[in-house]
Order: structure tokens, then C-alpha cells, then sequence
């Protein structure tokens, strides 16, 4: 069973990373850009047939791991 | 004064705590490998700076989860002292020991150089040697040292006079450095005994390396915790 999480940053923590790459787009001139906010994915293979307890094993990475909460949000999304 | 050193692997900061230990103490510090709990009964617990494991998915995610690291926290919550620099600051946040997160530095640039810190509080055992006020110039080495924490937290670390250093400029006046959340350079936790901080101490406890600024908080650790 395949598990993909995403990881992003928490509205109002800044971006620097996100910036960096807005600027670059506006001065390769993609001037419709108007905010850039750069992410983590994360795939996982896991031995585990049972969706549901594949989700919450993949919680556990993620708070306990995966992701820091201060800063960060995280969306898991389970392929049978 | 005993202490201890935890190594994890990619930790590179290790001899120069190690020389400023032992020229504040005399004694030898003894050096832990991160992957066994037998740390030593000691009255100081240093983690050091450096790259632990790579610094992948966050600086100091993984060193946090180090079997070590239970144990660290253990003697943390039991009051023992414990000096967190530079990658040792990230892998204390990422463990819990301190609040607040160490993010990429806002200009996206590894900084390394001299800068200056105003020791905002003197408090032992940290910083007992430094009247309140004072400013320092030691240097920061480091690609995530931009200080993040919610309102909140910030406005409760300040309350609570839990900032004890705060980049500057030479006359004391706040300095960005990394972006850092109102220029906060180090911080304590709620008891007093994890001190958290970016710059490095132990590389200016010399003369013959540009000066001795950093020596004072060895002093004053060494004092403070003499057996």
C-alpha cells in the first residue's frame, strides 16, 4: 500500500524559499504569479493492507517525523 | 564541573566545545555517541554543532529522535544543564526541549562570520558572568538560524526573560542577522537549565583566535555547577 504525504507551511509563517522562486518567475516574466509557497512530498511503501490503519500509522510519522506542527501542515492521502 | 558531549553522526563542532570545556574545567569532557543511552552521570550535557544526519527533511529532525535523546531529555526534566549550540539548538527545538523552530536564514545564505549578541539577561547558569547588557562578538556558522515561533510563544519567551541573547550591532542597537523573530539568538526553557542558542561560544575562548568573548559562559557554567 502506497502512502503519499504532503507537508506544507502554516498560513503566516514565512517563505523564504517560496519568495526565492516567485522572484525568479517574475523576472522570467510570469508576471500573473502572485504568491509562491514551496511544500514537501513524501511517498511511502508501506507492508500494510488495511487502509485504515495505514493512515494512522502514517499520523504518527507525520507528527511525530514527517512534519514539524509548529510550522508545518500536513495531508496524507492512502492508495489501495 | 563534569560534562558530556553527544555525537551524532555529521556533528563537527564537537573539539572546540570539547577545548572550551576543559579550559574553563580542567577536566576532560567525555564524548557519547548518540546511538547507546549510557550517558554518563555528568552536571552538563552539551549538544554540539554540525550537520546531524545530513540535516535532511529538517536540520535536527533526526538527531531529535536519536535513542540518546530520550535520555536527554530525562536528565533535562530532572534539572540536569544542558547547552544546545547551532545544530544542537535545531535537534533541542525539534526534541521539544525549547519552544520555537529554527527555519532557513531569510536571505537563503549559509552565514559565516562574526557577529555581535547582546546578553540580555545575566542568568546562571548561563550567563552569570556577563553583566546584563554586555555585548559580545562570537561567531554564527549556519544555513537555518532564522528563529520562528507564533506570537504567543515570542511574546511569553520575552515576559518571562527567557531571551538571553539577541543579535546586534557593535553599540547593542538590534541587528537582522538570519530573519530571526525579534533578532532572538538564544533562548531558555521555562526552568532555566536548556540553553538554545545559534552563535558559537566555543570558538572565541582563545586570544590567539580573535578573542575571548565566549569564554565567560564556560566560566560561568563551570562555577555555577562545581561539584
Amino acid at each position: 500500500m502506497k502512502a503519499k504525504v504532503h507537508v506544507t507551511l502554516k498560513n503566516g509563517v514565512l517563505d523564504p524559499q517560496g519568495k526565492a522562486i516567485g522572484n525568479a518567475l517574475h523576472g522570467m516574466g510570469f508576471g500573473a504569479v502572485k504568491d509562491v509557497r514551496q511544500g514537501k512530498y513524501i511517498e511511502l511503501e508501506l507492508d500494510e493492507r488495511d487502509p485504515k490503519k495505514a493512515r494512522e500509522e502514517v499520523e504518527r510519522m507525520c507528527k511525530q517525523l514527517l512534519a514539524n506542527t509548529v510550522i508545518e501542515n500536513y495531508r496524507i492521502d492512502v492508495d489501495a | 564541573m563534569k560534562s558530556a558531549i553527544v555525537i551524532f553522526p555529521g556533528t563537527n563542532r564537537e573539539r572546540d566545545m570539547a577545548l572550551a570545556l576543559k579550559r574553563a574545567t580542567g577536566k576532560e569532557p567525555a564524548l557519547v555517541w548518540h546511538s547507546g543511552q549510557d550517558l554518563p552521570k555528568v552536571d552538563l550535557i552539551v549538544l554540539p554543532g554540525g550537520f546531524a544526519h545530513g540535516d535532511y527533511l529538517r536540520c535536527g529532525a533526526m538527531a531529535a529522535h536519536s535513542p540518546i535523546m530520550a535520555e536527554v531529555k530525562k536528565r533535562a526534566e530532572r534539572g540536569v544543564t544542558v547547552l544546545a549550540v547551532c545544530n544542537g539548538f535545531q535537534a533541542a527545538t525539534e526534541a521539544g526541549l525549547l519552544p520555537g523552530v529554527l527555519m532557513p536564514n531569510a536571505g537563503l545564505k549559509f552565514i559565516c562570520r562574526d557577529v555581535h549578541l547582546k546578553v540580555e539577561r545575566s542568568l546562571r547558569p548561563f550567563t552569570g558572568r556577563y553583566n546584563a547588557g554586555t555585548v559580545i562578538r562570537v561567531p554564527v556558522a549556519h544555513h537555518d538560524g532564522n528563529f520562528y515561533a507564533d506570537k504567543e510563544t515570542l511574546d511569553r519567551l520575552e515576559g518571562e526573560g527567557r531571551v538571553l541573547f539577541r543579535y546586534c550591532g557593535p553599540d547593542g542597537s538590534p541587528e537582522d542577522v538570519n530573519g530571526s523573530a525579534r533578532h532572538i539568538a538564544g533562548i531558555v526553557n521555562e526552568r532555566g537549565n536548556v540553553l538554545g542558542m545559534m552563535p558559537h561560544p566555543e570558538d572565541l575562548v582563545d586570544p590567539l583566535l580573535g578573542g575571548t568573548d565566549g569564554a565567560g559562559l564556560f566560566q560561568g557554567l563551570a562555577e555555577s555547577l562545581a561539584a
